[in-house]
């Protein structure tokens, strides 16, 4: 398993939108991957349970990818955060 | 060719294919006939065209109005295949045996108390967008079709009446006229189209029957004929008159921007009767002065539950904001008799016009009341607003509610929100209770405006809504007249003005009349307004006289 520690810096937090292109993103990889905030862990492929968490702006999450492609998955999703959250 | 007699409610000449209103059934039924397959199967193709809807929708916001809104519509298309939320669907399918529509409608419910329990104002609001999801998904799920029209040109809506919650759903922009079955120049459907000057027939009874669905016609609004399918000859004559519809037009053009006022200089305001925001264009492009009539209750009408005071607030301040400082008078809520509201729960009347309904709701339920006045009080630091109070009998009713008003100031003040104090205050006159204490009432008030369709049933004991009644029903009877002269002389004597705010405003034949009680201000729908300023600019109100009080 992969993983790194992110904190927002999006004004808005997770919102809707890159919700919804966060799970495009994570569809893409075999491994299963994950959000953590506070302990509670989400998929990163529901959509509306990511919003559920409520990641506001200085939040930190533990994104994880667990899984035979979780080297390229980690890296996107890495990517991903740092250019639109 | 076929020729269908109905009455004529408002003026013009169309032609267009006739389009039968079907009335939505958007009942949800629980049980599944069709066993779990067969609706996850209904469920996946709702899906796939709700979401092809969607990204339609958002490459047209794309080119049209923005990222912003595209993006909306993008996300939407994402909820719907977010997997949590389908397999909540696809759930209840299998373990309740329901309808997709069923499960459809719980899901959307469990998600969007899932983020309206959230801490958080804008994942709050998301709730809405879910509703939103789910109203897309149970419309394809029932072949609802938003607007109600299914047709890309614009047509001529057929329909046995319509309600005005029906009215406020469709979508204006496709519809050239209107004719109906039942109703009459009173109905609600007449009046709306007054306002958006298209052509409507009303009571054609049974003759205009569901089978001329798909055929072309005309229709003549001032004839209440209705022509399918022309000869020659007729078309011929429709087409001269559809002309000269068209100069008369361009002749009222030349009528913006100047003053209403007699050839004798005597000035009389020339307002608007509007329902919704949505009729604003039709006042600035009409060069109305004022709006004489704001109708409140399309909040109500339109809505599921009553509506906030933010939602209230926003659209009165839409009003007065766009009229610049032009006068707005807002009408309290006029719910009940042919204007019903489930969330009202109002007992079934067995004679709604003289029941609970108009300002005795407002009396009886002082918090809607209350959320109605904060609203507009707080609208009144945008514009010229003035609050108007519908169906008057007594005088301790205005008592009360100037008391309810003062309460709500206090309020406002001790909040710090901005208001104005001196917003003006007035009345409808449209019950002979009201008539007969005019004198009394002008003390309390700054203006009296005569809503003639209510004072001529109330008057005459003659339903509005009844398409029989026929010359019974007759506004110029000179009891409907005296009445008018019994409020004028009262408003003057007190020092206040009087309008008319009814469809008996826009009469060119009572003109001379309303000159000669001196009337103050006329309100008309807005397409009234320039033909009702040529009419005036060419009279001589000295040499008006009162002959139709006469019997």
């Amino acid at each position: 398993m992969k993983q790194f520690l992110y904190t927002i810096t999006d004004p808005l937090g997770i919102h809707a939108r890159p919700a919804g292109l966060l799970a495009k993103e994570a569809k893409k990889f075999g491994a299963a991957c994950t959000i953590t905030k506070d302990g509670q862990t989400k998929k990163l492929t529901q959509l509306m349970m990511i919003m559920s968490l409520g990641v506001k702006q200085g939040d930190t999450v533990t994104i994880a990818a667990d899984g035979a492609d979780e080297d390229v998955a980690i890296e996107a999703l890495e990517a991903f955060f740092k250019s639109n959250l | 060719m076929i020729l269908i007699q109905g009455k004529g409610v408002s003026k013009g000449v169309e032609q267009g294919t006739l389009y039968f209103y079907e009335r939505p059934d958007s009942t949800i039924i629980k049980g599944s006939k069709l066993g779990p397959e067969a609706e996850k199967e209904r469920f996946a193709n709702a899906q796939t065209v709700s979401i092809d809807q969607l990204h339609a929708l958002a490459e047209k916001c794309l080119e049209e109005a923005g990222e912003e809104t595209a993006i909306l519509f993008e996300t939407h298309a994402m909820f719907i295949e977010d997997d949590d939320y389908v397999e909540c669907v696809l759930n209840a399918i299998e373990e309740e045996s329901c309808t997709a529509e069923y499960a459809v409608n719980q899901a959307g419910e469990q998600f969007a108390e899932m983020f309206a329990s959230m801490d958080d104002a804008y994942m709050q609001a998301r709730a809405a967008d879910i509703k939103d999801i789910s109203r897309r998904l149970l419309d394809n799920l029932m072949g609802i079709v938003p607007g109600g029209i299914a047709s890309e040109e614009p047509v001529i809506l057929a329909a046995d009446d319509l309600a005005p919650s029906e009215t406020l759903q469709l979508d204006k922009s496709k519809i050239l006229g209107f004719v109906t079955q039942e109703g009459s120049g009173n109905s609600h459907t007449a009046i709306l189209a007054r306002t958006m000057g298209i052509p409507a027939i009303c009571g054609t009874g049974s003759a205009l029957g569901r089978s001329y669905h798909g055929r072309q016609a005309y229709i003549d609004g001032e004839t209440g004929e209705v022509f399918i399918e022309p000869d020659a000859l007729t078309l011929a004559a429709l087409k001269e008159k559809h002309d000269k519809q068209l100069e008369m037009k361009q002749l009222y053009e030349t009528m913006k921007g100047l003053e209403d006022v007699t050839l004798d200089g005597k000035n009389v305001m020339l307002y608007c009767n509007i329902g919704s925001p949505e009729d604003l264009s039709a006042v600035i492009n009409n060069d109305g002065q004022g709006i004489g009539l704001f109708r409140s209750e399309f909040l109500y009408l339109g809505a599921s539950d009553y509506p906030t005071e933010d939602e209230q607030f926003e659209a009165y301040k839409a009003v007065a904001a766009a009229m610049k400082g032009k006068r707005v008078i807002i009408r309290t809520l006029d719910i009940g008799a042919d204007k019903q509201v489930d969330y009202f729960e109002m007992k079934k009347e067995e004679n709604p016009a003289m029941g609970v309904r108009a300002i005795r709701i407002c009396l009886n339920r002082p918090e809607v009341f209350r959320t109605q006045l904060r609203a507009l009080y707080r609208a009144s630091a945008y514009g010229k607003v003035a609050i108007m109070f519908p169906m008057i009998t007594s005088v301790w009713e205005v008592k009360e509610c100037k008391r309810a008003c003062q309460k709500v100031m206090a309020e406002l003040e001790s909040e710090g929100i901005p208001f104005n104090k001196d917003t003006e205050i007035g009345i409808m006159i449209e019950t002979p209770a009201s008539v007969f204490v005019a004198d009394a009432l002008a003390k309390e008030v700054d203006f009296f405006s005569v809503g003639t369709n209510d004072l001529t049933q109330y008057t005459l004991a003659c339903d509005r809504q009844a398409n029989d009644l026929g010359k019974f029903f007759d506004p110029h009877h000179p009891a409907v007249l005296r009445a008018l002269k019994m409020a004028a002389d009262a408003a003057h004597e007190a020092g206040i003005w009087i309008g008319i705010c009814g469809e008996l405003g826009a009469d060119p034949d009572l003109l001379p009349t309303f000159l000669a009680l001196g009337i103050d201000e006329l309100s008309v729908s807005p397409t009234s307004v320039l033909p009702l300023r040529a009419e005036l600019r060419k009279s001589i109100a000295k040499t008006c006289t009162l002959e139709m009080l006469d019997c």
